[in-house]
Parts: C-alpha cells; structure tokens; sequence
C-alpha cells in the first residue's frame, strides 16, 4: 500500500498534472538546483570529470527505459546505437563542416532512423528473442564500424575537434571540465524533463499499454507496431545523443567505446536504478559510473593489507559489477528507485508501519 | 444512478436506433481440424443489447474475437454499418459499410468497437486513470514533439479528454479507486474498470465477453445494472456474451444461441428460451428433467 501525500486537494486538472504537488517535493527540487549549480566549483577536475561521464550516461539510459523499462522491448543494441550517434556527429562536424549543434541534431536523427531499422524485429519478436536480434544489430553496427575504413580514413580512428557552438569554443585543460559540464548539465536535464513529459501524454501511456498487455493495446486502438517502433526512435535518439556528446566530449571516437560491454552496462544501470522509471534511470547511471571508482579508492585505500585488490584491480571490478547486479534482481529488482520511494513511505507512515 | 449532469455522449455511432449494425455472414472459423464456428449468420440490431449465448466451447469467445479482428475467419463477411454525423437534428448523415474480416484490430477500434475480454486483461501496473484515459487513444493526437514539451497543445488534450473520462468515472462508480494501480484492486472492480476503458472509445459497437463472471449476486446485479445504464442512458449497442440465463433473459433484446460452433437459434429470449434445441444443448436430450434454463 502506497502512502499518499495528505492535504493536498486539487482544485483544477492543472495542478494536479503537475509533476510536484508537495512543498517537501518542491523543496527537494529547490536543494538539488543548488546541489548542480554549486558542483563545478567545489569539485577539482578529475571529480568533475566523473560528474560529466554521469551525466551523458543519464542521457543514454534514460533513451534505453524509455524502450525496455516503458515499452517492454529489451535491447542489447545500445552500444551500437551510441556508437551511430558518436561517429555520424564527428563525421557530419569535422568532414562535412557542419556546425556542431547541427552535426549533433543530425546525429540524433540519424540514430532514430538507424534504431526503428533495428527495432523492425520487434514488430515479430517478443522477450528473449527480441534480445537476441537486437544484439544481432549490436554485432552489425560494431562490424561495420570496425570494418569500413571510409568512416576513419584508413586510422582506425576518428579525432573530433574541440566542441564549438554560436563561436563560444569550449577552452583549455582549466576549465575544460567546467564548461562541459554545463553544456551536459543542460542537455541532460532537457532530456529527464522531457522523458518524464512524454510518460504523462498519451503516447507515453500507450508505450506502457504496449508492455503491459499488447492484445487488450490493440483492442482499444493502439497500433502495436507504430508504438513499438516510435518507442525505438524516440529511444535511440537519445541514446544516439548520448553517443555525440561521447565523440564530442571524449573527442575521440574508436570502436572500443561501442561493444557489447557498453550494451550491458547500459542495461544494468537501468535494471540497478529501476526499470520503467526516469528518476531511476537517472540513479543508475550515478551508481554504475561511479562504482568502479568507489572500487578502485578501496583497493587502494586496502592495497597494504590486501594488496590483491590492487593487483587484479579490472578483474575484481568486473566481479563486483556482477555481484551488484545479481543483488540488485534478488533483493529489489525494481532498482534504487523503488528503495527510495519505500523510504519516503516509510517516513510518510511514521510512527506505524502501514 | 446519475450524480451529475453528462455533457459528453459515450454513444460514438450514428445509425438510426433500429437499423442493422453488425451483419455477420456465413462466418467460418477453422483452427487446423477444430471448426470453431461454422457458417454463423446473424445480425445485431442498433440500440439492442444481443446476448450470445452456449455451452463451453460452444465458440461464443471466437466470434466476439472475430468481430474485434483478433481472429479472422476463413470464409464469410462481418460487416459493420456506420452513419457519419449527421448535419442537422433528425437528419442521417451519409452511411458507410466496412468489412471487418480484412482489417486489424486497431483499425477495427477506430471504427468504434470496443470491448471487454473474458480474462482480464487490463494494463496492471498503471492506475485505474491511465487505464481509461488509453481508453481516449484513438481520439487523440499523438505528435513525438508535441508530447515531450507538455506545455500547449499535449496539456491541453489530456485535460479535454480527462473530462470524459472523469464522466465514465461517475457513471460506474470508480471515484474512490481513481489513482490505485489497477492490478490491486478486487476482481469485480477489474471488470468495471474493463468495462470503463472499453466506454470511453465513445464506441458504436460495445463487446463484453462474459462480464459477470466468477462475480457473486450482488456484483452481478450491479454490472447488470451498469450495462443497462450504457445501454439505455448512453444508447450503446451491447453484444454480450454471459452464463447467467436469468440476467441474460432479463437484460437482453435478442439472443443468439452457439453450440459446437453452430448456431442453433436466434430470436427474443422468450422465442429461445422454447426453442427444442437449446433445451437440448443445455440440458440434454429431451425428456430429462426440465429444470430452469
């Protein structure tokens, strides 16, 4: 049983399709706009870094919910659909010369079209054997990146020149980190507000139709297969964002940054931080980013005790990423999410327990 | 019943009450050796509530599927007649035929069937308002942009579209249970909010596959009740398919009968109900006890 917030009565459909109704709610909204705004400069360089790394991996799996939390159409194509994104924007702003927001636009649209392509599949396939084909479209865009020697003239790789946008060029090693970090701090936040809107429309909802019960979906007028494969578009345009800034960011695009690997990070952020939720997606991309850090400070912080952790440092990342996974499906597969709305109703219920 | 006044019409089609809706034809519906149903005729008339009714596997769930588009029938027409609105009171507007043997189940929703399943089969994890609000989907505008901006024209549609469904709401009684997931609420909530999405299509054509089931006498009495408000307050057409003779006998203009996928009889429930071979198909051979139909 869900605690819902007392002494709040809407007087009109206005206020009550608003996303916050509480004050603590707005608060909350309040504390984090000061957390974002104070972050660049409390944190040096490094830290900020990681920040930036958080925030395009909340771009990309907030785009991979929307398909396999909301729609229910799981994907193991979210490497190669970033790695679309990051090499069609280098190759549209450094070879063509278009200028960045355009290459990055561009980008995202050709990541849209690519995503439907693969996600035709869907329109058959179901569960595991959707799985199984969108890792085929991984494995194709992964072969032809590696393959085609156009897209990096013969080098293997792709050097993306220092973003640019409307004549303000993101400066030097100073304050690199810093002006990135608006640029992402932007974008992503664009991207949580409008996922979060398009799940209060009708289109949102018939996604959710889709997932919950295809058949009754239909019955009321759904088009199954117009859904699924907008919820393809829609999702790997973001995910094709995520891989632009990547390229842009990073400023250099090779395949290593696009295999299978990528895919399943993306899919135990959301799983991690709760599928079918934003604000989960959003956890997870926090917890996943940062919890090879986390490691990595304990196995230093043990290396005189145990100096094993150190030694197989990648190895026991690995082995941490999987146990944290299976922990999460056992103990609350409903993700970070989920824990954190159970401790709101726990405070909400206090001094009882229901 | 009415707690308010109802500023939005549930009743999508415009055929004159009395003229043919839904002309099944010689509908034939094979799964490999199984014949489902076999050359089954008959008509449902407009304003009527057309109870179909058999033993199990008598083929009742195939024909409602047939007529939704989720089968499609090997040979035979089901054809559904629909009026445009008309342009001034006590006119007709121009009249269309649509074949529904050929179309899938989401085009055959937009012509405004819509309908109930046997099985439940509502969208569990979203509340009881969103459930009914999908029922809105064929009347909205569903644009990518327009949706992930919220503000204009997305807010817009959903609070025009939230009245209605706020008047369905009313109708069957769902107020307390508004935000609750629909997957925690009590079976016979279920079928009324089942019964709610299938409304708010504003549809022409209302299917019901066995609404009453597994419900105890108060809950039929209630969903009996409701379907006679949809029927005589809201004008919808009704197929439906029940079990319960009594209600079926009480609610329902005509009666059609399926037994092995054959119908056996057609008519008022009074002509049915002393039609020789339904006593048959429900109660055996002639000269066992007549006990109620």
């Amino acid at each position: 049983m869900a605690a819902t917030a007392t002494g709040i009565h809407h007087r009109t459909y206005v206020s009550e399709l608003r996303l916050r109704a509480t004050r603590s709610e707005y608060f909350r909204l309040g504390l984090l706009t000061v957390l974002l705004l104070v972050l660049p400069f409390v944190l040096d360089n490094y830290w900020l870094s990681q920040v930036n790394l958080i925030l395009i991996a909340v771009i990309g799996a907030v785009g991979l919910n929307i398909l396999v939390g909301y729609t229910g159409q799981i994907s193991l194509g979210q490497g190669g659909f970033m790695a679309v994104g990051a090499y069609s924007s280098a190759i549209f702003a450094d070879r063509i010369g278009l200028p960045t927001p355009l290459a990055i636009i561009g980008a995202v649209l050709l990541s849209a079209a690519v995503g439907t392509f693969f996600g035709l599949p869907g329109l058959r396939l179901k569960g595991l054997y959707l799985a199984i084909a969108t890792l085929a479209s991984q494995m194709i865009i992964e072969f032809v990146i590696r393959r085609w020697t156009w897209l990096t003239e013969g080098q293997g790789y792709l050097n993306v020149d220092r973003f640019e946008v409307f004549g303000f060029k993101v400066g030097a090693r100073a304050v690199f980190e810093q002006q990135w970090y608006w640029i992402l701090l932007i974008l992503a936040a664009l991207t949580v507000i409008s996922a979060r809107n398009l799940f209060r429309t009708g289109l949102g909802r018939s996604f959710m139709a889709v997932r919950d019960q295809d058949i009754a979906a239909e019955a009321i007028g759904v088009n199954v297969a117009r859904v699924k494969l907008t919820a393809f578009a829609i999702s790997s345009g973001f995910v094709g964002l995520a891989g632009a800034l990547t390229a842009h960011y990073s400023e250099v695009v090779s395949w290593e940054k696009f295999t299978l690997d990528v895919s399943i990070l993306y899919l135990a952020m959301i799983i991690v931080g709760g599928l079918g939720s934003i604000a989960g997606a959003v956890y997870g991309a926090i917890f996943m980013t940062l919890l090879p850090e986390v490691i990595r400070q304990v196995a230093n912080a043990m290396s005189s005790s145990v100096p094993f952790l150190t030694d197989q440092l990648p190895a026991v990342r690995n082995a941490t990423f999987g146990l944290v996974i299976i922990l999460f499906l056992i103990i609350e597969p409903r993700g970070l999410d989920r824990i954190w709305q159970r401790m709101k109703e726990y405070i909400r219920f206090w001094p009882f327990r229901y | 019943m009415l707690t308010r006044s109802y500023k939005h019409s549930l009743r999508g089609g415009h055929l004159p009450a009395g003229e043919v809706l839904l002309e099944i034809e010689e509908a034939t519906l094979r799964f490999g050796g199984v014949t489902a149903l076999s050359e089954v005729s008959f008509s449902v008339t407009e304003g009527h509530i057309h109870a179909v009714i058999g033993p199990n596997g008598a083929g009742k769930s195939s024909l409602l599927n047939c007529i939704s588009g989720l089968y499609h029938p090997q040979d035979g027409r089901i054809r559904l007649h629909t009026a445009d609105e008309p342009r001034a009171a006590g006119e007709v507007g121009p009249r269309h035929e649509h074949e529904l043997t050929k179309l899938p189940p989401h085009r055959i929703a937009r012509l405004g069937v819509a309908r109930s399943f046997q099985n439940i089969e509502l969208f569990h994890a979203m509340s009881v308002l969103d459930n009914l609000m999908l029922g809105r989907h064929i009347h909205m505008r569903h644009g990518v942009l327009q949706s992930m901006l919220w503000f204009g024209p997305a807010r817009r549609q959903e609070i025009a579209h939230r009245h209605l469904v706020e008047e369905v709401i009313d109708l069957l009684q769902l107020q307390a249970v508004r935000t609750k997931p629909v997957g925690s609420l009590a079976y016979g909530v279920q079928k009324r909010v089942e019964l709610g999405r299938a409304l708010c299509l504003q549809p022409s054509l209302l299917l019901l596959d066995e609404p009453m089931a597994g419900m105890n006498a108060e809950e039929k009495e209630d969903m009996a009740r409701y379907i006679l408000d949809v029927n005589e307050l809201a004008k919808v057409s009704v197929v439906l398919i029940e079990h319960d003779m009594n209600v079926v006998m009480d609610i329902s203009h005509r009666v059609s009968v399926l037994d092995f996928g054959v119908l056996i009889a057609d008519g008022t429930p009074q002509e049915v109900m002393a039609e020789p071979a339904v006593i048959e198909a429900y109660l055996g051979a002639e000269g066992e006890d007549g006990g109620h139909v």
